[in-house]
């Protein structure tokens, strides 16, 4: 193998594991308020085809991604109202969600399964920074949104850990109690990071269908919503851990992408197993080490909140 | 102002019962509303669906023959549910149950014995309980999310199904379409007189049975409901929870891999790339509107066998059958909305005291 085939496999595997770092970082947002929404894939599934519609009527791939952040959003607003306003639960009604934005991209989807369009997200050269050896070639080589998710993660960090209104968000995943007597709402604020977290499911999707592919099929995201669930436990609800899984499963992706057009031996069924099993692997490392180093999740995901309730 | 719930003074017997009902009847509303949406008449897209899915002895079968699988996998998805574990997983150890029952069919194409087909459940029960296990010993040696894990097993599963169609067992002769041969007569479960019904419905229903009893009159089942309502006394009790989850997935996917048998056995007769239009996950819809109960299950996978059949009428009157999925979702939200509303009334505040 030659050293381009490596840095090409470097490049691909940060374009595939951006889908998956905006829907990991979404569900972050979520969880770190104590709202788990397992309905990613189908907020990823609704915002791939929602960007793909928009895109492919205006032109606009910017326009598309709007769409798709929005579309995201409105559907994790469902998952908010039941699971918040009415305390329900948050398995069942992730599930729905997900069941419900397969259903409802299939449906609407039908028409333009594998139309080609014209503008999409095209990789360029970053100025200045795709000069630097190596690191250009890999990383500054790529598609605006990639680069915008450069820039997403220390914002999200910093905003998490250093302000204000992230100290509130901790405090809600944390300890709603005691965050609600600190006159914190609770409500409010869990509304506002499961509809941001949705909103980044469907920008996740939208780089599939505008960026990655770019294309709209029926179940494009091929389960990549449930790795994301999966790698937020990894990243022990830490956006640069989340960066560094999400590239991990890019470069499974990428590394066995190539070794199906390199006509490895193995069949490509197995290859094609790959992600799956690396994700049940890894989530199992990540479960031991986050109760050996006691890096649990926030102490109240999963669970509904209620003032009035004092029986 | 604010919406808030306040605790019903007593849960209101009337709505509970009526919910299911109710949140069946909105979610057609709000699909004939995406049906209207994209251009079609909702009235007699539905009629359509009634019609494939009820409308004749036929179609009566045919939704009879898509309840059997729903049945199967909605009893293990169920029992896992009683004792608050998820298996997501159903539909891939259904695929599993279908492999191993399809792999005893292809060894013995001209087995006409009496044991053919009971080793061919045997083996699907055997197949699926230990695709089913695998989230099962995660769970209970290392405390590995289950959804996660059984859900992802489903892709892995289908690829590792489709692998030996394509692969290993493409039947020669034919033609390179990935199928495998056919299986031999001595492996087809019998059906009904001039119906597609095949044995798997008594299959189903002594599962239910066994379920019931299980639940009801055996330590087992005391320790899988105990464990499933409180945890902690079951601990303080002394119970074996590891144990306990092992069983009860072995079990759920047990039951998984007995409907891809009666699929690949009952009705299609050789193995090809996809046997199940999502019965595993039609399963979670089941078993949480069944409550978790073996004789509601059998009643409302009829329903979902009626949807499903529908689902394909739809397909002729030029629309897509994933409306089926979307009021799928639909009817696990209201009802999971409605739940709520059975125990708290809603209430509007103008602002916060």
């Amino acid at each position: 193998m030659t050293w381009d085939v490596v840095l090409a496999t470097l490049a691909a595997a940060i374009k595939a594991g951006t889908p998956i770092l905006y829907a990991t970082l979404g569900e972050i947002l979520a969880e770190r308020t104590g709202i788990l929404n397992l309905g990613l894939e189908g907020m990823m599934l609704i915002g791939a085809l929602t960007g793909f519609l928009i895109c492919s009527m205006s032109n606009d791939p910017w326009l598309g991604v709007l769409a798709a952040i929005i579309s995201g959003g409105l559907l994790a607003m469902i998952h908010a109202f039941l699971t918040i306003t009415l305390r329900a639960q948050q398995v069942v009604s992730g599930l729905a969600l997900t069941m419900f934005g397969m259903g409802l991209s299939g449906f609407l989807g039908k028409v333009v399964i594998g139309v080609p369009i014209a503008s999409y997200f095209r990789p360029f050269d970053f100025p200045f920074l795709s000069q630097i050896p190596f690191l250009g070639e890999v990383f500054f080589h790529q598609d605006a949104l990639v680069y915008i998710s450069y820039l997403l993660i220390p914002i999200l960090s910093f905003w998490i850990y250093r302000t204000r209104p992230g100290l509130h968000m901790r405090a809600v995943g944390e300890n709603p109690a005691t965050a609600d007597a600190m006159g914190i709402s609770v409500a409010g604020i869990r509304y506002l990071y499961t509809f941001l977290g949705g909103c980044l499911a469907g920008l996740g999707g939208a780089y599939l269908s505008l960026a990655y592919t770019p294309v709209w099929l029926e179940n494009m995201v091929a389960g990549r919503g449930w790795i994301a669930i999966a790698l937020v436990i990894f990243a022990s609800w830490d956006p640069f851990k989340a960066l560094l899984g999400s590239y991990l499963f890019g470069l499974v992706d990428a590394v066995q992408f190539r070794a199906q057009a390199l006509g490895l031996a193995v069949p490509s069924f197995f290859l094609n197993m790959t992600p799956y099993v690396a994700t049940i692997l890894v989530l199992v490392f990540a479960t031991r080490e986050t109760a050996r180093r006691h890096l649990g999740a926030p102490a109240a995901l999963g669970l509904p909140f209620a003032r009035e309730e004092k029986t | 102002m604010s919406i808030f719930l306040e605790k019903r003074a007593q849960s209101s017997r009337l709505l509970s019962a009526l919910v299911p009902l109710l949140a069946i009847i909105l979610a057609l509303l709000i699909g004939a509303i995406i049906i209207a949406l994209s251009g079609a008449n909702p009235w007699e897209a539905y009629r359509e669906m009634f019609v494939g899915a009820f409308g004749s002895g036929y179609a009566l079968s045919e939704t009879m023959v898509k309840t059997i699988p729903l049945i199967l996998c909605s009893l293990g998805v169920g029992i896992a549910f009683r004792a608050t574990l998820w298996n997501i997983g159903a539909e891939g150890q259904l695929y599993m149950g279908a492999f191993a029952a399809g792999g005893i069919a292809l060894a013995f194409p001209q087995g006409q014995g009496w044991w053919l087909i009971p080793l061919m459940v045997l083996a699907s029960l055997v197949g699926g309980a230990l695709w089913g296990l695998i989230p099962g010993l995660l769970k209970a040696k290392l405390n590995v999310n289950e959804i996660i894990t059984s859900l992802l097993l489903n892709y892995v599963a289908i690829l590792w199904f489709q692998y030996w169609i394509y692969g290993p067992w493409k039947d020669p002769l034919g033609y390179g379409f990935p199928y495998t041969a056919p299986f031999g007569e001595g492996a087809w479960l019998p059906t009904l007189a001039g119906t597609r019904i095949h044995l798997g419905l008594a299959f189903a229903v002594l599962a239910a049975l066994f379920l019931y009893f299980l639940l009801k009159s055996t330590r087992v089942g005391y320790e899988i409901r105990i464990i499933g309502e409180n945890p902690q006394a079951a601990r303080y009790a002394g119970m074996n929870i590891p144990g306990t989850i092992l069983l009860v997935f072995a079990i759920s996917g047990g039951l998984a891999g007995l409907a891809g048998m009666g699929e690949v056995s009952g009705v299609i007769h050789r193995l090809q790339p996809a046997i199940s239009p999502g019965f595993g996950y039609t399963a979670i819809i089941i078993a949480w509107l069944a409550r978790f109960n073996p004789w509601l299950t059998i009643a409302v996978s009829f329903l979902f066998g009626g949807l499903l059949v529908g689902g394909y009428s739809l397909r002729a009157f030029g629309l897509s059958e994933s409306l089926v999925l979307i009021l799928q979702g639909l009817i696990l939200f209201l009802l999971l909305g409605g739940d709520i509303l059975t125990r708290y009334s809603l209430r509007w505040k103008r602002s916060r005291a």
